[in-house]
């Protein structure tokens, strides 16, 4: 964290310096287009798809790649480079509505028991250990088999138990942050409390938010797609990657071809995602070499 | 430094407690009960469910009910599953073992497997071998599981047709007998581990290796080989503990796709059944032992790593 401590500054032109070293990076540059690409293609595919994601042709069932359907068809003769196309819709819509919730919940309530400290602060990090300490698939499978798998259950669902482990890393950010020498120096000039958090804290966690968002983001959509791997995420006929994968995996024996595009499909997008948290984790000067899986 | 263990141990208890807690009040708050669910495929009317509630004595207030099935599972007693016949802790028992089994060899494999290739990439730094071990690693630690699951078993079971794809043992067979089915799931479950810890311990020897005192060493002469094994590696593979201790938790209750894909009979996969089911009774032992298992390895290796570390050690051997 040492490399970019920054107190107020025009944060304009900073976005665009981390942006400009973002780029910079081999790795950065690869996962930005990797994952601009997914973006771009998710809010186009609906325009360019050449078949209906939902059109069956009973002709067409499992059949090879062809010039006309360019990844085969699957078991019930959709063109599968279509669905592939469209099959990352819902969860990017779904991740991308819930990240920001999970950094924004979790990042408040962490920073603000982070500066309140005392006995409260240590009751809520008993809760926050004993939430991370069960299975997140059993949380979140209980509460969607009680209320359903529509977006409105996954995205409050997804950024509730996302949001828990941002609570801690926002908490261990602010001691981090405020026993540093400015926070000392602003007290010294006699600024006041809320001067020193809107203009010394928060610029500084928000750094370290930044980057645990940018992780969070990979790790939900992981989350979403095995949810719908194992059918408790997106309902068909809605094209999504899991789902796909799921169901071309019973006629993997004889028709390959439909799981190769879904794979390729989401392991680029999440490693895209994954290269750019890393980018940025150094561009922002935070060390992330020594976080552990959730 | 007994005062330091003490203070761990209970912190763990105390948040096994809090875990009880939350799980008993998360069945409690979701809309439905056991008796709801249970008879829901006959269409219950009021008086079937007064009566079954009355059997399986649900109108007690929560507290006296939360009492019982706390105290029952520090005995190791965790009631009956929702036909009211089975007992869970033998419904569990089978799957527990068969899920150790799998972690077991899936460790066996990766920590040694990780720990080497750590040593290795982070002693020859943006090196050849550097390169491809670490970008492996990242494809094994993003791709999704289902997703490596699914490619490896299109490699080797179908197009190679080395290994079996699926398990078809049953769930109470003995340990032997799932060799070798258990091969695939277990080579996925390592490459992931093995990835995680892997880049846990090539940044660690990387400091270490930049540390003052291997650089004192260095110039006071030792040479290059007994610096790093004698000065370097001991510190540098201290930070691995709580990496394993992570894993080893992940692996007893989050491989549940792993199990699914490859229909082996652990715990994962009972989780799975029984919340399609709506079998809370064993959801919520199945949370509760899974929890309890996360808080104990995590507290087993926070206090190996102090007994291990030599500053921490003495430092309050002093007071």
């Amino acid at each position: 964290m040492s490399g970019n401590l920054h107190g107020s500054k025009a944060s304009g032109s900073r976005a665009i310096g981390i942006l400009k070293d973002l780029v910079s990076r081999p790795s950065g540059m690869i996962g930005l287009s990797l994952v601009v690409c997914h973006v771009i293609l998710a809010i186009i595919s609906p325009l360019i798809v050449p078949f209906d994601y939902k059109l069956q042709n009973s002709a067409l069932m499992l059949s090879q790649p062809s010039s006309m359907h360019w990844l085969g068809a699957d078991h019930l003769g959709r063109d599968v480079f279509s669905r592939t196309l469209m099959g990352g819709r819902e969860a990017l819509l779904v991740t991308g509505v819930a990240t920001p919730l999970a950094v924004v919940w979790g990042g408040f309530i962490g920073i603000l028991f982070g500066l309140v400290g005392g006995r409260l602060d240590e009751v809520l990090m008993r809760v926050v250990d004993a939430f991370l300490s069960l299975p997140w698939i059993l949380k979140m499978l209980v509460l969607i088999v009680t209320f359903g798998t529509g977006i409105e259950v996954l995205i409050p669902t997804l950024a509730f138990f996302y949001g828990i482990p941002v609570i801690r890393i926002a908490r261990a950010a602010t001691h981090d942050v405020i026993a540093r020498d400015f926070v000392w120096a602003a007290k010294a000039r006699g600024h006041g409390r809320i001067s020193i958090i809107w203009r010394e804290l928060l610029p500084n966690v928000l750094d370290t938010l930044m980057v645990e968002g940018a992780m969070r983001w990979s790790w939900m959509l992981l989350a979403f797609s095995s949810l719908s791997f194992l059918g408790f995420g997106v309902s068909p006929p809605t094209p999504d990657w899991g789902l796909m994968i799921s169901d071309a995996r019973g006629f993997m024996s004889f028709a390959p071809w439909g799981v190769i595009g879904p794979v390729i499909a989401l392991s680029s997008l999440i490693i895209g995602i994954n290269l750019t948290a890393d980018a940025l984790a150094k561009a922002l000067g935070i060390d992330r070499a020594q976080k552990a899986p959730m | 430094m007994l005062s330091l263990l003490f203070r761990r141990i209970l912190l763990g208890l105390v948040t096994v407690c809090i875990v009880s807690l939350i799980i008993f009040a998360g069945v409690e708050i979701l809309p439905g009960d056991a008796c709801t669910q249970y008879l829901g495929e006959y269409q219950a009317d009021d008086e079937l469910l007064t009566q079954c509630r009355k059997d399986l004595d649900l109108n007690r207030p929560a507290f006296d009910r939360f009492a019982e099935w706390a105290g029952g599972a520090v005995t190791g007693n965790l009631g009956l599953a929702v036909d009211g016949k089975t007992k869970i802790s033998t419904i569990v028992g089978d799957r527990l073992q068969n899920s150790l089994l799998l972690a077991f060899c899936a460790m066996s494999v990766g920590v040694p497997l990780a720990l080497l290739l750590g040593v290795i990439t982070g002693l020859w730094r943006d090196r050849l071998p550097d390169l491809i071990a670490s970008t492996l690693a990242i494809f094994a630690m993003t791709i999704p599981e289902f997703v490596s699951a699914t490619l490896l078993i299109l490699v080797f079971s179908i197009w190679l047709g080395w290994l079996p794809g699926i398990v078809l043992t049953s769930a109470s067979a003995p340990a032997a007998e799932f060799f070798p089915e258990i091969l695939l799931p277990m080579i996925v479950l390592s490459l992931v581990m093995c990835a995680h810890i892997m880049r846990m311990v090539r940044s660690s020897v990387i400091e270490v290796m930049a540390s003052d005192y291997v650089q004192m060493a260095t110039l006071k002469g030792v040479p290059y080989w007994p610096t790093v094994f004698r000065h370097a590696l001991p510190s540098a593979l201290l930070p691995a503990i709580n990496v394993v201790a992570l894993t080893i938790a992940w692996l007893l209750g989050g491989v549940v796709v792993i199990e699914v894909v490859f229909n082996y009979p652990g715990l994962g996969r009972l989780m799975i059944d029984s919340i399609s089911d709506r079998d809370l009774p064993v959801v919520q032992s199945i949370a509760l032992i899974v929890a309890s298992v996360y808080v104990c390895v995590n507290l087993a290796a926070d206090l190996l790593t102090m007994l291990a570390n030599p500053k921490l050690r003495t430092m309050y051997m002093r007071k």
